[in-house]
């Protein structure tokens, strides 16, 4: 045997010793277990912590307002998607409850019109659509309906219709404040619907309750004596006279 | 003496097979409850799932609820460079242009649609990693920090990762990027840790429209099955045969 075969064959173990060696304390320990990757990498991934609870979390606990939001237009909706993660909420009740959004903003993330949304989704325009009142108001967040608007009158009286429409008396029937009898349809001008006569029936909602509501209130003994309220305010638009 | 020592050994003996006899049963109950406390019925086998996601693009409205859910969940840098989903809008104008937006993957909404120009058609696109079957971001990472698990999930092994970014340069869905706090590669996991819990993706948890559906592909009791019979499907770029399991319905030939 030529002297350098068994010093090649030497240097061959060493190589590939070093390399098993190697290979042995640089590989992890569960690499290829499943594939060419770390196993217990995905046992770690698989433990990361759940923030959202999902929505079969929310009904043993809240199942009144969940039996509404099924039976509404709401019913596809996450409870979390406007009451954010609640998934520590679901574990401790008590600690840290999920918040509960009441802005407009909150509705208009899906609701304000985008020529971009699949048609017939409900739109409404965020400019012109009771602006300054809360969606709340007037759609119950778990099971909203499209109010109902009294289109009779704005059939004749549509000016006074658009403009109380953009104002905090939006939410009123032309009713609340006019008695319109039935002939009024026929013989518009020879019976015509009452008005309020005097400042007590604005104070019947801005006077008397406590202050710091949604409602405005007034000491009628005093606030613009002795002038009537609509000498001042317009009833279909009230901040015009402020 | 001899007799008693005979007597003794027998009676080891007898004592031995009556304490086997009855103690037998007794140790193989105990094994066998051993056992089925091992094989918990609740636990998880990857084997027997394989995952899909299913997007019906005309049922997106575009409130990106998906990816501020997504953000959430996974703890995504809130930087608007940084998603492992987000809302796509498309523009089609009737001169052929085609505009795509995704301001903030969509999170504080889309802008006004330029006057110039009459619109064809204009409509979102959710998109997110595409869970490739075969999967050019897994081929080219050089130390297997990148793989697909027998359930069908591409996840990143962020403690294995080395940062070199050839995945992100060769995903075709710019589904990856790189995270600025763990600097290695991020991206969407499927929510995995929701997975095994029973649970499905925050964002498909969230869709206030159902425009997503997730599922198993390969079995027939699952929504994405009846959303594979249902619609016409298309995947993204098949040109490509990376064999997304992120199904689109509904999806505009413009979209890519």
């Amino acid at each position: 045997m030529p002297q350098q075969v068994p010093r090649l064959i030497a240097v061959f173990v060493i190589a590939i010793g070093t390399l098993v060696l190697a290979r042995r304390f640089l590989v992890p320990e569960t690499f290829g277990e499943f594939g060419h990757y770390r196993g217990a990498a995905v046992d770690s991934i698989a433990a990361r912590p759940v923030k959202f609870a999902g929505r079969q979390a929310c009904a043993p606990c809240h199942g009144s307002i969940d039996a509404q939001r099924l039976a509404g237009h709401h019913r596809d909706l996450a409870c979390e998607i406007c009451h954010g993660p609640a998934a520590s909420h679901a574990s401790a009740p008590l600690s840290g409850k999920p918040e509960i959004r009441r802005e407009r903003a909150l509705c208009l993330l899906c609701h304000a019109f985008d020529p971009s949304r699949p048609t017939g989704f409900p739109q409404v325009d965020s400019v012109t659509h009771n602006t300054r009142i809360p969606c709340m108001t007037c759609h119950a967040p778990h099971a909203p309906e499209p109010p109902v608007t009294p289109r009779e009158c704005s059939a004749c009286h549509g000016g006074i219709d658009r403009q109380k429409a953009v104002s905090h008396h939006a939410t009123l029937r032309c009713t609340t404040c006019h008695d319109a009898p039935e002939s009024h349809r026929q013989n518009p001008r020879a019976v015509l619907p009452t008005k309020p006569t005097d400042r007590a029936f604005c104070g019947g909602c801005h006077s008397g309750m406590p202050p710091g509501g949604l409602i405005p209130q007034v000491d009628l003994e005093r606030h613009g004596q002795p002038y009537l309220c609509w000498q001042c305010h317009y009833p279909h638009f009230p901040e015009a006279g402020i | 003496m001899s007799d008693a020592g005979m007597d003794r050994r027998a009676f080891v003996g007898d004592l031995v097979a009556a304490c086997l006899a009855a103690g037998g049963p007794v140790l193989l109950g105990v094994v066998r409850m051993a056992e089925a406390q091992g094989t918990d019925p609740g636990a998880y086998d990857a084997s027997e799932h394989y995952y899909g996601i299913g997007i019906d693009v005309a049922k997106c409205i575009g409130c990106a609820r998906c990816v501020a859910a997504c953000k959430i969940e996974n703890d995504v840098p809130l930087e608007p460079t940084y998603f492992n989903t987000w809302i796509e809008r498309y523009v089609l104008r009737t001169n052929g242009d085609v505009e795509v937006e995704s301001p903030n993957g969509g999170l504080d909404g889309f802008p006004p649609i330029r006057r110039e120009g009459e619109v064809l058609r204009t409509f979102f696109v959710p998109k997110l990693c595409n869970h490739c079957a075969n999967p050019p971001c897994v081929q080219v990472c050089p130390v297997g920090a990148t793989f697909i698990t027998r359930d069908g999930v591409v996840l990143v092994d962020d403690s294995y990762c080395i940062g070199c970014r050839y995945c992100i340069q060769a995903c075709p869905y710019g589904a990856r990027y790189m995270h600025p706090e763990k600097h290695v590669a991020d991206k969407c996991t499927f929510c995995y840790h929701r997975l095994v819990k029973g649970l499905v993706p925050a964002c498909v948890e969230v869709c206030p429209t159902n425009a997503r559906v997730f599922g198993e592909v390969e079995k027939r009791v699952t929504p994405l099955a009846r959303f594979l019979r249902f619609n016409d499907i298309q995947v993204l770029k098949p040109n490509l045969n990376t064999q997304p399991k992120a199904y689109y319905a509904n999806l505009d030939g413009e979209v890519r």
